[in-house]
């Protein structure tokens, strides 16, 4: 049966054929592909290289090197694989290899790093080769056997068949001798149009667990002896642990021990997490919460809207012509200031991590988003080196860009190192994941846009003021200063490029980097810049008194791709057709992760300030799609997650910290705000995008056009929570 | 100490009065289906049977659950036979991240238990549960299916 084995459940280990031990993490990418060496899993089966491994019974085991958390792409990956291996797909089952197998193989499954919408785009070459050459191996192997040329040996479902004798054998019979074999140096890759797996919307590898309850999350690891921890993190960010009086919890049910966890942060660690949660709640803390508890929501707003003024330095990420002259002298001009909040991803299985540390190794289970980030974290945190170290990766209950980041990991592991031997398993309460997130960053935008005497868009000035992940998390990422990726979905070229033609074009960004730590929050920076330009481009077309689809439509002449996303939403919601009475639309396309998007809603509004979604249309063209019924997937639930933004999530700061502390006052969307999403694939091909995430930008601001559509009246700052605006 | 009645089987329990019933069922009793999410009666991730009725396992303490006949995810499968709604949930491939949908399944096998046609004004006023990856749609093309079969 198709199954995901988590390794809580099956702990295998591989048995290592090379003597690679104790490479870095800086090695570059050399995936192999099978060698002279027979590498074996620990049931003894033979890999016929690092992507596949086939039993005797025939059964198939893919590797998976990136992670799952819902969005589909273990299945994905696993049915590239399984297309090229020619395989029988009912016996196939998946794997995750550990970063510390990778890293002591030479990185052989290249990069385990799952975000930016990248599962699949960014490794689709080399695992269909890795499933490509097996099969080559396999032919081999058994035209070998049968001392006959391997041309004329064919492969299809498990069975290879010597097509003039009609011979026929397994895979799981030759795959010993397969794996001996020197693979191919080059193989040729299927062309899409003949898949037969992939391509298909097959059903998912790791259903059946998530409905029995039996599926192993993070939070749910078990080990002999362990111990739980519940920890608070300085709320104020950048503050410091000052204090606590571990007297006042002595005597506490179940309480083992109180640690402190680097500077900033105490963990009780208890029997059960709810013994260490309830100690954790009565220990008097002291913090030193430093300058930064001065900071308000209010001063950051103050302090961003001085970047929107043009005196202040500003990167430039786009250009053309010259915006600021061409305003100057316009026969008309526009200008909207727009802004957007942090938010906490929220993922349903709040943040956990669990360490064994001893002298001589530690490992933790965790989800993650990227294995590799998770393993350095260990070896940082532990002190031991690479050989001494692994994780385990468990399915993520939602990432969203969160898991990406290893600050659990380290501190699961820092707890660990204070009592060496016992398994620890840290928790942080819902509390403690929106105190603690790496928020999606704030950000305000002036854009002024001015016509000719005819209506026509001569220049549009686009002034972003706010926040840059890079210079947070990545500065090394950084062009002479500039953040190149908050310029996405308003870029000049690459993936997510700008969709309109502007004679005179000025795209900038004044960067102000607040306290609050920012993260790649599922969407990143398409989300903002999609609502700030696409609720502008719905300004400018009611300015110039046209249809908003139409004054698109006109830009867009040089941007084939992104117009036919947006048209294909406008025919199938009927934007040519009126409207039911009462039922109002907007429309919205951008560019992300590689991908085109467009989406149209139709709402109605009640009293100015109760929205019904009545109908969403979504459109993408990620190239090519590896299965229908999962990018489908993906489609509906970015407008969930889009959606859920623009109404209820939003983080202020109040004295340094995050004030939302729940889902009461951080809240999501639940089934009976959520309509249909009908979503339209027409993929294109020739490109690979990605789907989890750049329809996001287009959910808020097809609802917001389509609320001026029905009420004349313009929201430019989110959530529609603080305008007290709900659900219907 | 509690004895509490969970899938059929009674369990005595070492746990103050006041311990949430869902902290009680994932860590002293070890049936980790039953999840954690806000731990405020919010999300619904924790959601459980209390004799027949769903309720979210984090707001009862175990002291109020002594005597009823609990019943979580692990326990809604018939011996080896998956219940309806697990059977309809792998037909349409529902779960994403799946963290959610073991409450989500207990709170619609309840929802049919009492309404076995249910309208989509009826799955609104009772399936109040979050889900972050946003499986409403095939939540409700599931239950649908359930009610038509
Ligand atoms: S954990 Fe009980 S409702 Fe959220
Ligand atoms: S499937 Fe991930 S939260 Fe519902």
């Amino acid at each position: 049966m198709n199954k995901h084995v988590s390794p809580a459940i099956n702990r295998r280990a591989f048995v290592i054929g090379t003597a690679a031990v104790g490479a870095g993490l800086a090695l570059g990418l050399d995936i192999p592909f099978g060698g002279p060496a027979v590498v074996r899993a620990a049931d003894g089966s033979p890999e016929v290289n690092a992507w596949v491994v086939v039993r005797p019974d025939d059964t198939v085991v893919i590797r998976i090197a990136r992670s799952e958390m819902g969005q589909g792409s273990l299945t994905g990956l696993a049915q590239l694989v399984a297309e090229e291996l020619e395989c029988d797909w009912s016996k196939v089952t998946t794997e995750y290899p550990t970063p510390g197998q990778s890293v002591a193989r030479k990185r052989a499954w290249g990069d385990f790093s799952t975000g930016g919408s990248r599962g699949i785009r960014s490794s689709q070459d080399y695992v269909r080769k890795g499933g490509a050459t097996a099969r080559v191996m396999l032919i081999e192997a058994a035209a070998n056997e049968w001392k006959v040329p391997a041309s004329e040996c064919k492969a299809a479902n498990s069975v290879i068949t010597h097509t003039p004798s009609g011979k026929t054998t397994t895979y799981g019979k030759v795959a010993e001798a397969a794996a001996k074999l020197t693979p191919p140096a080059e193989v040729k890759l299927k062309d899409p149009k003949d898949w037969t797996i992939a391509g298909k919307g097959l059903q998912r590898l790791d259903t059946a667990d998530k409905t029995t309850g039996t599926m192993t999350y993070g939070i749910d690891v078990k080990l002999p002896g362990m111990l739980n921890a519940a920890i608070k993190d300085c709320p104020v960010f950048g503050g410091k642990l000052k204090s606590y009086d571990e007297a006042k919890i002595a005597g506490m049910k179940g309480v083992k021990k109180v640690v402190k966890v680097g500077d900033t942060a105490v963990a009780v660690v208890a029997d059960t997490w709810w013994h260490a949660k309830t100690a954790l709640e009565a220990l008097p803390i002291v913090w030193d919460e430093g300058d930064n508890a001065k900071v308000s929501s209010e001063t950051i707003a103050k302090w961003l809207a001085e970047g929107l003024d043009n005196e202040h330095p500003a990167y430039v990420g786009n250009k053309n012509g010259d915006a600021k002259a061409a305003i100057a002298g316009a026969a008309k001009k526009i200008e909207a200031v727009y802004n957007y909040p942090y938010q906490n991803h929220a993922t349903m299985e709040p943040m956990n991590a669990t360490a064994l540390y001893t002298a001589d190794k530690c490992e933790v289970w965790c989800g993650t988003q990227n294995g590799e980030a998770a393993f350095a974290a260990v070896l940082e945190a532990s002190g031991l080196p690479a050989e001494k170290c692994d994780v385990h990766k468990l399915m993520l209950g939602g990432g969203f860009g969160r898991r990406g980041m290893t600050d659990y990991v380290r501190q699961a592991v820092a707890i660990a190192k204070q009592m060496p031997g016992t398994p620890i398993k840290l928790l942080w309460s819902r509390e403690e994941d929106m105190a603690h997130g790496r928020y999606h960053p704030i950000t305000q935008c002036k854009m002024t846009g001015a016509f000719d005497a005819d209506n026509n868009l001569v220049a549009l000035h686009y002034r972003l003021s706010g926040q840059s992940i890079l210079f947070s998390l990545r500065p090394e990422a950084l062009q002479n200063g500039m953040d190149p990726a908050a310029f996405q979905g308003v870029a000049q070229s690459g993936e997510a490029a700008f969709g309109y033609s502007v004679p005179n074009l000025l795209i900038e960004h004044a960067m102000r980097n607040p306290h609050v730590p920012p993260g790649f929050w599922r969407g990143v920076n398409v989300n903002h810049n999609a609502i700030y330009m696409e609720c502008f481009m719905d300004e400018l077309a009611h300015a110039a008194g046209q249809d908003p689809l139409e004054f698109r439509r006109k830009l867009m002449g040089n941007h084939p791709k992104h117009l036919a996303v947006l048209n294909a939403v406008a025919e199938k919601i009927g934007w040519s057709k009126p409207a039911p009475q009462g039922v109002y639309r907007g429309v919205a396309q951008i560019m992300g992760y590689g991908s085109y998007v467009a989406g149209a809603a139709e709402i109605s509004v009640t009293d100015g300030s109760k929205i019904k979604v009545h109908r969403i249309v979504a459109s993408t063209d990620p190239g090519y799609v590896v299965n229908p019924a999962q990018v489908e997937r993906q489609i509906a639930g970015s407008f969930v997650f889009g959606l859920s933004a623009l109404f209820y999530g939003g983080c202020t700061v109040k004295d340094g910290r995050i004030e939302q502390s729940n889902f009461d006052t951080y809240n999501s969307m639940r089934i009976n705000e959520m309509p249909k999403v009908e979503a339209v694939m027409v993929p294109s091909g020739g490109f690979w995008g990605g789907v989890g995430e750049p329809t996001i930008g287009v959910a808020a601001p097809a609802v917001l056009n389509a609320y001026f559509a029905a009420t004349g009246k313009r929201i430019r700052s989110v959530p529609l929570r603080d305008q007290n605006i709900t659900f219907a | 100490m509690a004895n509490l009645t969970i899938n059929g089987k009674s369990i005595t329990v070492d746990v103050e009065p006041d311990t949430p019933l869902l902290w009680a069922i994932r860590e002293n009793v070890g049936l980790t289906g039953t999840k954690y999410g806000c731990g405020i009666a919010q999300c619904g991730a924790c959601t459980v049977h209390i004799d027949g009725v769903a309720i979210r396992s984090c707001g009862v303490a175990v002291s109020e659950a002594e005597g009823k006949q609990i019943t979580t995810i692990e326990g809604l499968a018939n011996g080896g036979t998956l219940h309806r709604v697990q059977q309809a949930w792998i037909a349409h491939d529902v779960p994403q991240c799946g963290y959610c949908q073991s409450g989500m399944i207990m709170a619609v096998a309840a929802l049919l238990k009492e309404k076995p046609k249910p309208t989509d004004a009826d799955i609104d006023d009772a399936i109040t549960n979050i889900c972050r990856c946003g499986t409403f749609q095939q939540v409700r093309e599931a239950i649908h299916t359930i009610a038509n079969a």
